[in-house]
């Protein structure tokens, strides 16, 4: 068990000696390398828990920022079942969401504080999210491909070794896999429906290819913060690889549906056995980051506004909370 | 800030004859908030039969340095395993 | 509400007609789609994330009872029309729900205030439903209540904060309480169909059930400080077909993709 309290590490060894903080340094390598799972009161780097608040938030953010795009198509879905569907898949986002802010605040940082970066612009999430949904196919398209570039992501973080951080993803990657497969069920019902519906299908995968392999985030071969996230076991898989894994599993998914990758130069190459894909424009990936992508103002305008307009509702109940006391059940 | 709502440990029991299980945390206003709020979160899949939730604050914990001291002396004491203990193959239910 | 009832159809000699009994279904079905559509408006924009699953929790309980009833509505209308037919191909005149139900969100706490008032009716009328003589009802409603009692409890727990919170919540819940309490004269006053329906055993009668969604009610605002409104009649009832102009629009969004592709399969 441990508490949330927003303590330092323990007096002892903040007063170490710099022998003692090489060793509780070691000790801590040590127990990485065994695979042993790090709590949230046990010695830890400070740019150990920095890395991990941060990458914490920004998953958590791009779990809250992502239930907009899904949303807002909540009120026009075309039959009761995918509207349920659709209602259970942006709860769960919702869910996902707290269960990281949760992990976050083990590391010693509030969510009021996380949610006011958010708020503020100052914090990242996926840029993925920044994408508009045109049309009920973008629906399908996001649970197909965002979700399963997610999934690829999420479940090599299940045994990354944090042990918060490794436990909510469990929980997540349980809760995810009907995820993808209601956006790919979507995306069969168009395929193979009337004309409209297939051109429907074909124009959001010709939108939402190119943006969900870049999620997984420019080449980080010669990064020096993934060799340190990959010693501190944050991270397992350099993002190119995981990037030829999801297009490698999504490019027959395409093949099945009958609709085409928007990318000429796609092709399948003997030699490696994968699917290698034309040039991507990371242009357009860093933009959208910087905050120029379709949505961004959109997003955060619309959580900022709901923040605002909620403000009365929360101390509302704060303060009904203080005039009834702790014996409030 | 006024608004701001405490923050509360959740434990589920998934299903009778198990224990309550630690599985997160989340922000209410009150204990009753907080039951509503982890019910929502937490099992969504019926994954419970029964929530506790206590304000983090009150929770104690042990301290990680004093591991050795609380935890070591007992792997020492290894007849509290049952592998301790040779039995015969041939006899049984033990 | 036992065939031995001395007013039951045995008794009387005839049950509802299948029409009857479809605009019955078609009531309670309607009330939970549109209520659930409202809800669904909220996500994104709810004043905490813990209160945006727990009001996205009640929208996805409240399809689930429309799904189950508009099933049910169709199969005794008995013209093959399916849930996804009666939802998304009716015109606002067709539709049977409570007024109240079609209401906009507003603030959170008109949404509670809505959510609230629709959840005592819900609660009283499905547990006398659970008691109702057309098998398949009492089959629904003893699910729906089950929901609907958590539904009650949420809604309530937050009238309470809210009426009892800061002057400025109370302030709000107390307007929203005066602007839709009017919509409340029609969940309990009964007209033809609910008294066919209460004779024919199949419904409850709303006078019996008025006293004790005012009691339920009644305790609720006491505890949360608020001031009954005075009593308001409100002629134009939604479970006749005459709605208030939001239904329109409301209809317009959640409608247009199937109707825009008419035949699709989605």
């Amino acid at each position: 068990m441990y508490t949330q309290a927003l303590d330092s590490p323990t007096p002892e060894s903040q007063a170490a000696t710099p022998g003692s903080q090489e060793s509780l340094a070691r000790r801590f390598d040590e127990r990485v390398e065994r695979d042993e799972k790090i709590e949230p009161k046990d010695w830890m780097p400070e740019a150990y828990r920095q890395t991990l608040i941060r990458q914490i938030s920004q998953h958590a953010h791009s779990e809250i920022v992502g239930m907009l795009p899904e949303g807002n198509w909540i009120t026009r879905a075309p039959s009761l079942r995918r509207k349920a569907v659709l209602i259970a898949k942006v709860q769960d986002e919702g869910g996902h969401g707290m269960y990281l802010y949760s992990a976050a605040e083990t590391l010693g940082v509030a969510r009021a504080e996380l949610l006011e970066q958010l708020l503020d612009g100052r914090a990242k999430y996926s840029s993925i999210f920044n994408y508009p949904t045109l049309t009920w196919a973008d629906v399908g398209a996001i649970g197909w491909l965002v979700d399963g570039a997610a999934i690829m992501n999420q479940i090599p973080i299940c045994r990354c070794s944090y042990g918060p951080y490794a436990r909510a993803m469990v929980r997540i990657c349980k809760e995810e896999s009907f995820h993808q497969r209601q956006g790919f069920e979507i995306m069969l019902a168009l395929a193979r429906g009337t004309p409209q519906q297939r051109a429907m299908a074909q124009d959001a995968l010709d939108r939402w290819w190119w943006p969900s392999i870049m999620m997984f985030g420019p080449s980080d071969a010669t990064s020096k913060h993934t060799a340190q996230s990959m010693r501190w076991r944050i991270k397992r898989f350099t993002n190119d690889e995981l990037r030829q894994k999801f297009i490698d599993v999504t490019v027959p998914q395409a093949q099945f549906l009958g609709l085409e990758i928007p990318d000429p130069a796609l092709r399948w190459d003997e030699a490696t056995q994968h699917y290698l894909t034309g040039p991507i424009d990371w242009s357009e990936f860093k933009a959208v980051l910087q905050g120029d992508g379709p949505c961004n103002r959109e997003r955060l305008e619309a959580r900022r506004a709901a923040h605002e307009q909620g403000r009365w509702v929360r101390e509302a109940a704060a303060a009904y909370a203080a005039k009834h006391g702790r014996s409030q059940r | 800030m006024s608004e701001d709502w405490p923050l509360f440990e959740v434990f589920i029991r998934a299903r009778s004859g198990l224990e309550h299980k630690h599985v997160g945390s989340l922000h209410a206003a009150d204990a009753r908030m907080a039951i509503e709020h982890a019910r929502d979160v937490y099992t969504r899949r019926q994954e419970g039969v029964s929530i506790w939730v206590v304000r983090s604050s009150e929770i104690v914990a042990s301290d990680p340095e004093e591991a050795e001291a609380l935890f070591e002396p007992a792997r020492d004491k290894v007849y509290r395993h049952p592998t301790f203990y040779a039995i015969p193959d041939e006899v049984k239910n033990l | 509400m036992t065939a031995s009832a001395p007013d039951s159809p045995a008794a009387r000699g005839g049950s509802p007609s299948a029409e009857a009994r479809f605009r019955y279904v078609l009531r309670l079905a309607d009330t939970s789609l549109i209520l659930g559509q409202r809800l669904g408006e909220w996500v994104g924009h709810a004043p905490a994330l813990e209160e945006e699953l727990a009001l996205a929790n009640i929208a996805l309980d409240l399809i689930g009872q429309a799904r189950l009833l508009l099933g049910y509505a169709g199969e005794v209308e008995g013209r093959g029309r399916d849930e996804d037919a009666l939802a998304f191909l009716r015109d606002a005149p067709q539709f049977c729900n409570a007024s109240l139900a079609e209401q906009p969100n507003g603030d959170f706490g008109h949404t509670i205030v809505r959510q609230f008032l629709l959840d005592a009716w819900q609660l009283e009328l499905y547990e006398a439903l659970s008691g109702s003589a057309d098998a398949r009802l009492a089959e629904i409603a003893a699910k729906a209540v089950k929901e609907t009692r958590y539904h009650w409890r949420f809604s309530a727990g937050w009238l309470v904060r809210l009426g009892d919170g800061t002057a400025e919540s109370h302030a709000r819940v107390q307007q929203a309480l005066d602007a839709l309490w009017r919509f409340t004269d029609e969940l309990l006053a009964p007209d033809g169909l609910d008294q066919q329906m209460a004779a024919a055993g199949i419904a409850p009668s709303l006078s019996a059930l008025r006293g004790r969604w005012e009691a339920r009610v009644g305790a609720a605002l006491a505890q949360a400080t608020l001031q009954r409104p005075a009593a308001a009649r409100y002629p134009w009832h939604g479970k006749r077909g005459v709605h208030t102009e939001h239904l329109g629009h409301l209809l317009a969004e959640m409608q247009h993709l199937p109707r825009a592709l008419p035949g699709a399969k989605w």
